[in-house]
């Protein structure tokens, strides 16, 4: 008998009695306006917030906080255009190690925990938001969720190849629980939330 | 993986030597806990959740055969290759197998608990293959040759001055640095070549969706998504019990999971890898090791609903203050000694007495595993089995005598006040386990029932 059957029948003769799953849709909140508290939470864990009215807005807050900024890579057509850096044709993830902001749009974010939902259609490169420098993402202000219930409700049965939640920049506290920002993946993370949705094409 | 042979108390013993060490590591973790209560004391629906992921998990125990099935299913659609493995060998042969089949020779792995049950690292050195950790503490605990002492934050024993001289002697920074923020820094430059030169990369499931195929990975530093998006292939290796049923359920677990494991709302980095990158390889491995055995134990089957998430450990009075080695188990603390005696009793005879019985583990735990409960009843088993200690077992019996008759009972008595009172040097000396780090009682001049006698019964 092969492993795989002898597992599964051993864990069917063990298994016990049928219990009914419990219903999790009564822990969805629903309500919108939840922006605050997404601001709040993201600000707690080292994420910063800004409200922006177009791409220029957001790249100009770019260069003017973050002064000896290095190269800004996006996948948005229109982020791009406004840049000057392009990726190598044909190549893989690892190129991205030196590129001090990738700019990538996000799904929507959740408050109570300030993670943003960003599928790998939107990366372009599944290595880019983990290997670039500092992390920008962009979302619509009508896109913020109030929990995790109402944000798998609307991922429901999206097909995607992969898929994350990020809630601020990579960190650890491995060192005696000191916090230090940015373990290997971004040492920042900055979340523009456009005004108007019609300049978010 | 218990290599020197001694049990928990001895092993307890050697941390305990260092006092103002000890109240360090309790302050510490202790700390961790508080943080995780302020979190969890955010959500009025804290104790509904706890109680929804607990039967989801019991739904999940219940109807296993068919889940794994469904999960090998859908993944397999995905484009996803699935290896199921009996126990930590074959794991550790397929692991090898996939690597010689593309022969890369070097593996960046981020964190698995499963693999340290399975010494999955030790076996692929010895097959000349090597495998660098690159959670941080997984990194630091690898230089210094240990195991890791605690499943979420694996170099919590350590001191800053321990890692700076680790990275001294390995890194090559400067004596004496001992700055998080700089040594962090130093890891990540020494880590981030790691990731982009390696072909392979390991990671762990937190949680497997048997209605998706999908896996979810969860870190704070990003090491799983840096190592399996830059490499060829990714293994990833779970446990049978990883299992949840649908998509929708993760919104319950992702909540409770990182709350209490330190406190945040959420982890950086929740993943979903369902299908692998074009081109790469992306592969499964299902490993059973005694886990359908415990899930035919019924008092013990409760234990497979753990997410691993360490609140028992931080909040436990015996973990705190004796250290995650002293378990000499890859999983430490309160879970650790109800999960180890499942794969070796002998071996791990020892750990469900490591405990006060004081039952916090089993308030904090985020699926409600009656942890306490269980200790209770491992310790029975096991001595029922005869694996405990014969002079613990002798004495027992006196003492069930003793208790048993009145007039043993009183002569018992009377004959312990005696020895305190007369001969204390008979019992304060370090042949009396009791005596350790305790002062012995003074006696009393009678006992309650010469006492009840003298001045009741006479007067009535």
């Amino acid at each position: 008998m092969s492993s795989r059957d002898q597992i599964l029948s051993r864990v069917k003769a063990n298994k016990p009695p049928q219990v009914k799953l419990p219903d999790v849709a009564v822990f969805e909140q629903g309500e919108d306006g939840a922006a605050e508290k997404f601001t709040e939470i993201l600000n707690a864990i080292g994420g910063g917030v800004y409200y922006v009215d177009d791409y220029q807005e957001l790249l100009s807050i770019l260069r003017d906080n973050y002064p000896d900024h290095g190269r800004i890579y996006s996948p948005i057509p229109d982020v791009k255009a406004l840049t000057d850096c392009v990726a190598i044709e044909g190549s893989s993830g690892h190129q991205f190690a030196d590129v001090e902001w990738a700019v990538i749009k996000g799904h929507f974010g959740v408050a109570e925990n300030g993670a943003i939902w960003i599928t790998g259609d939107l990366m372009e490169y599944r290595s880019l938001p983990f290997i670039c420098q500092r992390l920008a993402i962009i979302i619509k202000q009508n896109d913020i969720l109030p929990t995790m219930h109402d944000a798998y409700r609307r991922i429901g049965d999206s097909t995607y190849s992969y898929g994350a939640f990020i809630a601020g920049p990579s960190k650890t506290a491995d060192i005696e629980q000191s916090l230090v920002l940015g373990a290997h993946g971004p040492k920042g993370m900055a979340v523009f939330i456009m005004k108007d949705d019609s300049v978010y094409s | 993986m218990n290599v020197t042979g001694k049990d928990h108390a001895q092993l307890a013993g050697a941390f305990n030597k260092d006092t103002q060490r000890v109240n360090w590591h309790d302050e510490t973790l202790w700390w961790i806990r508080a943080k995780r209560d302020k979190a969890v004391h955010g959500l009025p629906e804290w104790e509904a959740l706890r109680e929804t992921a607990s039967k989801i998990k019991h739904n999940v125990l219940a109807n296993l055969d068919t889940y794994l099935q469904q999960f090998e299913v859908n993944a397999m659609g995905n484009g996803v290759t699935v290896h199921w493995a009996a126990d930590a060998a074959e794991h550790n042969r397929i692991v090898h197998q996939l690597l010689t089949k593309k022969r890369i020779t070097r593996m960046v792995k981020s964190k698995s608990m499963l693999t340290e049950e399975c010494g999955l690292n030790e076996y692929l050195a010895e097959h000349g293959i090597e495998v660098i950790d690159s959670d941080l503490g997984e990194r630091i605990v690898q230089l210094a040759k240990e195991p890791p002492s605690h499943i979420v934050l694996p170099c919590i024993h350590k001191k800053k001055e321990e890692i700076g001289d680790l990275f001294h002697e390995h890194l090559g920074t400067p004596a004496g640095n001992a700055d998080p923020q700089f040594l962090t820094n130093t890891a990540r430059h020494h880590l981030r070549e790691v990731f982009l030169t390696r072909k392979a990369a390991l990671t762990g499931v937190n949680f497997a969706v048997a209605e998706t195929g999908e896996i979810v990975v969860c870190t704070n530093e990003g090491n799983a998504d840096m190592g399996a998006h830059l490499a060829d292939i990714h293994i990833a290796s779970m446990g049978i019990e990883k299992l949840i049923p649908q998509r929708k359920h993760l919104g319950v677990f992702l909540r409770i999971l990182t709350r209490s494991a330190t406190g945040q709302p959420i982890t950086t980095y929740s993943s979903h890898f369902k299908s692998p990158q074009p081109g790469k390889e992306m592969h499964i491995i299902l490993v059973d090791n005694g886990r359908s055995t415990q899930l035919g134990r019924e008092e013990f089957r409760n234990s497979l609903k753990c997410i691993r998430c360490g609140a028992c450990m931080n909040t436990c009075p015996v973990y705190r203050r004796s250290g995650g080695h002293s378990y000499h188990n890859a999983i430490a603390g309160p879970i650790g000694s109800i999960l180890a005696p499942n794969l070796n009793m002998e071996r791990y005879a020892d750990l469900p007495f490591a405990s006060t019985l004081c039952g916090s583990c089993s308030n904090v735990c985020p699926v409600k595993i009656d942890i306490h409960d269980q200790l209770y009843k491992w310790r029975q088993v096991l001595v029922k089995a005869g694996y405990t200690p014969k002079t613990k077992t002798a004495a027992m019996k006196i003492m069930s005598t003793t208790l048993a008759s009145p007039t043993a009972y009183r002569l018992a008595g009377k004959a312990g006040r005696m020895v305190i009172k007369y001969a204390p040097f008979a019992v304060n000396n370090a042949l009396n386990p009791w005596y350790k780090q305790r002062d012995m009682p003074e006696a009393p001049k009678q006992s309650f029932r010469e006492w009840y006698n003298d001045n009741r019964k006479k007067k009535n």
